[in-house]
């Protein structure tokens, strides 16, 4: 049975509030997909319709191009990793771990050389006689992602797994999670708040905000093409000017902010309406942002250096931008030579307009 | 300084009020279960003894009745736990907005007086009865039957109350773990819910058994013709007390005792492994022994050998001794008697002298006065207590000593209990 799972016009709503709206996703067999967004945008409850623990007001969810309504949790292909893990703590490890199998009637002998095998998946060998709290908390993840292996899923969930665990931890899990992922071959589907977590691990991203789906896309086309504002901001850093457009073509866009007017590509897709007379941002990357050392830019702008904070490998530079009320940020490499400027001193700056995205305001435009 | 002192004794001394009033009366009660008097009192202490113990494992009546009471208590047991646990499970799943409304309605038998609760069940199954045509040697006019479902209707709501506080505690979440993992809803049932709450139901099944044993105000309606425990002590109290009913609320205090201590133990030991298996989760070393058997915990241990030291010395202080000791207490009481009736003899003749030559008595007629004080002193025959105690000391000292029965005439002034109200009365009649 193929795995892939589809979300087709799915809208979710409870009561008056709008949980999830117009989703539509195809999620490959086989492959991580992530879902990037901030608190409380939706990510669970989508979930959760996958999972089956609850039911699209609208729409239908797909898996292996069977329509899954009214099929209960337990009869899905799909296995959980809950949020908070929910594992059983009057349990052992193993009992954990073979839940599935025990509920399914299999005997306690295979039940056990099945846990074992999972525990040494999990690199938790000799562990299984524990109880679960005896665990630390690296140790009791990997022990949820054995227990949902061991149900032998088409579709593993995973809700936030890692959000528990200290920064160390979390990056090695990272590596294991993408490696264990690879070496059992079926889809995972993660969701994260963290930006890292989805941009290093998945094949493909949807990024969402407030119930909707900004762009769905690999990591880096999120990265270095959002398509709408609110991915612009929210991946990565970036610095924002805002604007009416004065000029549209097929490739640009030119954006009269009152820092001056502001060349830049404009955004494909979802966000691709552009007009002229329209609220619009303009977006630069610190590290797309230079000092003007007489070179041709597209675009310049004037500003006061506000701070200057030496981090290794880079150096962060802060502005006060004319006509911008936010502090603009500024990163360049460290390569041994010492800053241009100090900290008060009146400079330009300059990116080209291929390096920049010009977005429609969107939902951001109250800001 | 001064004033923190005062304070300080003061706080000492309300804790140590607060104490004796807790506990005053039952260790007053406690000590007269072993005095051998025939009356539950203190003092006059006379022997240490533990024959009311003996006595109590003789009364056929008390016995039956504790039968009775511990088969509807598991009666009860079997009823309410699992009606608790369903309301309380119900709880969860009703909406929100009408869970008050739910919980108020599922406690209030708690909160209606046992005795209508009695007369309800009663009446309600009476008419159920007739509806049915059943004969009155039906279930429907049963007194354990009755007793049980009229108990259960309030005993249910406190376990429901132990159920919830427990399922407050439990994370949903993994009840939709373990359906997601592909078990069933009476699996997830058994598997998750059950256990975790397996602890709630021998509390919950406890509590039940101890509300339906000591119940009384619906028990005295529902039982019929049958009696519990609470009902043949109830009405044995109306009839006249001896020590054997402190000395059955001795064993029950004692058992009680235990099964704290028992209960504590386990609670700390629950913690402990607890506190254990955190250390562990931290990397520290797994300390060995810390989870020997719960019959092997030393706690366990000291609990159960000070509780079998405790009986074996009561035990021996109470039958060792105890004949001579009575001898000698009723030596002692004989001789006071005899010290009374001397002066009361005189008293007489001195009366007797006063009143001169208007109706003289011989020395034969004053014996017979004192021999028998029932018939020569009135006043005190009408006095109920001393009637009781008159029929109660009798039975005893028969049964005790028929050998000295042999008087008697004699045994009830050998009532101490007799022989007071008797002085009492005769001091009364002279001050009047
Ligand atoms: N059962 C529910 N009833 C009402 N509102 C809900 C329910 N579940 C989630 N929500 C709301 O839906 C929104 C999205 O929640 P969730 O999917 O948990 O967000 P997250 O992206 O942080 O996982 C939140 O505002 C939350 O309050
Ligand atoms: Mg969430």
């Amino acid at each position: 049975m193929s795995a892939d799972v589809q979300l087709n016009d799915v809208w979710i709503r409870f009561g008056d509030f709008v949980a999830a709206r117009d989703v539509n996703i195809h999620i490959q067999e086989g492959e991580f997909f992530s879902f990037l967004g901030p608190s409380g945008c939706g990510k669970t409850t989508l979930l959760r319709a996958v999972s089956g623990f609850l039911d699209p007001s609208e729409g239908q969810v797909l898996i292996g191009g069977k329509d899954m309504a009214g099929i209960g949790p337990n009869k899905r292909p799909t296995a959980l990793i809950f949020q908070n893990l929910a594992l059983f703590p009057l349990m052992t490890v193993w009992e954990n771990i073979a839940f599935s199998l025990e509920v399914k009637g299999i005997g306690k002998e295979e039940r056990r050389k099945k846990a074992n095998e999972l525990l040494e998946l999990i690199a938790l060998p000799d562990q299984g006689e524990k109880m679960v709290n005896e665990l630390s908390g690296g140790q009791k993840q990997r022990v949820a992602i054995a227990r949902a292996l061991a149900a032998e899923p088409d579709v593993l969930l995973l809700d936030e797994p890692l959000s528990a665990l200290d920064l160390k931890l979390r990056q090695h899990m990272r590596t294991e999670l993408r490696a264990i992922q690879q070496r059992v071959g079926i889809t995972f589907i993660y969701i994260t708040h963290d930006q890292g977590e989805a941009l290093t691990m998945s094949d493909h991203v949807a990024v969402m905000s407030q119930g909707v789906i900004q762009q769905v896309a690999d990591g880096s086309t999120i990265y270095d093409h959002p398509e709408t504002a609110f991915v612009a901001s929210f991946v990565g850093e970036n610095n924002m000017f805002s604007g009416k457009i004065t000029e549209v073509s097929e490739e640009y866009a030119v954006v009269e902010t009152p820092s001056g007017m502001l060349r830049a590509r404009r955004t494909k897709g979802k966000g691709g309406s552009l007009h002229r007379g329209d609220e619009a941002f303009v977006f630069i990357r610190p590290e797309s942002l230079k000092f003007v050392n007489g070179s041709a830019f597209d675009n310049r702008v004037n500003a006061n250096i506000k701070q200057q904070e030496f981090e290794g490998s880079f150096w962060q530079v802060f502005f006060d931008v004319e006509g911008n009320n936010r502090t603009v940020k500024l990163s360049m490499v460290n390569d041994g030579s010492t800053l241009p400027h100090e900290v008060g001193d009146r400079v330009e700056l300059g990116f080209s307009a291929d390096v920049a995205i010009a977005t429609p305001a969107g939902e951001l435009a109250a800001e | 300084m001064t004033s923190d002192h005062i304070r300080k004794s003061f706080s000492i001394l309300f804790v140590l009020i607060f104490f004796a009033y807790l506990f005053g009366p039952l260790i007053i009660m406690s000590l007269t279960a072993f005095n051998s008097s025939s009356f539950p009192r203190v003092t006059p202490w006379e022997c240490f003894s533990v024959e009311w113990f003996e006595f109590l494992t003789k009364d056929q009546k008390l016995i039956e009745g504790l039968q009775n009471s511990v088969f509807i208590g598991l009666g009860v047991v079997c009823l309410a736990v699992p009606m608790g646990l369903a309301g309380a499970l119900m709880l969860t799943q009703v909406r929100e907005r009408v869970r008050p409304w739910y919980y108020t309605i599922t406690i209030s038998p708690i909160l209606v007086p046992g005795v209508v609760l009695g007369i309800s069940t009663l009446l309600f199954w009476d008419r159920v009865g007739t509806m049915f045509g059943a004969s009155r040697e039906s279930v429907f006019y049963n007194g354990f039957f009755l007793t049980i479902i009229g108990q259960a209707t309030f005993i249910s709501a406190y376990t429901m109350l132990v159920f919830i506080s427990r399922l407050q505690r439990f994370d949903r979440v993994q009840e939709e773990a373990a359906l997601d993992l592909g078990a069933t809803h009476v699996q997830t049932f058994r598997k998750i819910l059950l256990p975790f709450l397996k602890p709630a139901i021998a509390s919950a099944a406890v509590l039940a058994f101890l509300a339906s044993f000591e119940n009384y105000n619906t028990t005295v309606f529902t039982i019929v013709s049958e009696s519990t425990l609470t009902t043949f002590l109830a009405a044995k109290v109306r009839h006249g007390i001896n020590p054997s009913i402190s000395a059955l609320a001795v064993v029950i205090v004692v058992l009680t005792l235990l099964g704290a201590a028992l209960h504590e133990a386990f609670k700390r030991r629950e913690l402990a492994a607890e506190k254990e298996s955190a250390r562990v989760a931290k990397g520290e070393q797994k300390s060995r022994g810390a989870q020997s058997r719960f019959l092997f915990d030393p706690t366990v241990i000291m609990i159960l050998l000070i509780f079998t030291a405790g009986l074996g010395t009561a035990y021996f202080a109470g039958t060792i001794g105890l004949d001579e000791c009575k001898t000698e207490v009723l030596a002692e009481k004989r001789r006071i008697v005899q010290e009374r009736i001397k002066k009361r003899q005189q008293k007489t003749m001195f009366q007797d002298a006063g009143r001169q030559a208007l109706t003289p008595l011989t020395q034969e007629e004053i014996k017979k006065r004192q021999a028998a004080p029932g018939t020569s002193n009135f006043q005190g025959l009408f006095s109920p207590e001393n009637l009781e105690e008159q029929v109660g000391t009798s039975k005893e000292e028969t049964q005790d000593a028929p050998g000295r029965a042999g008087t008697e005439n004699f045994q009830s002034i050998f009532a101490p209990r007799n022989l007071e109200e008797q002085v009492g009365s005769e001091e009364q009649k002279q001050s009047e």
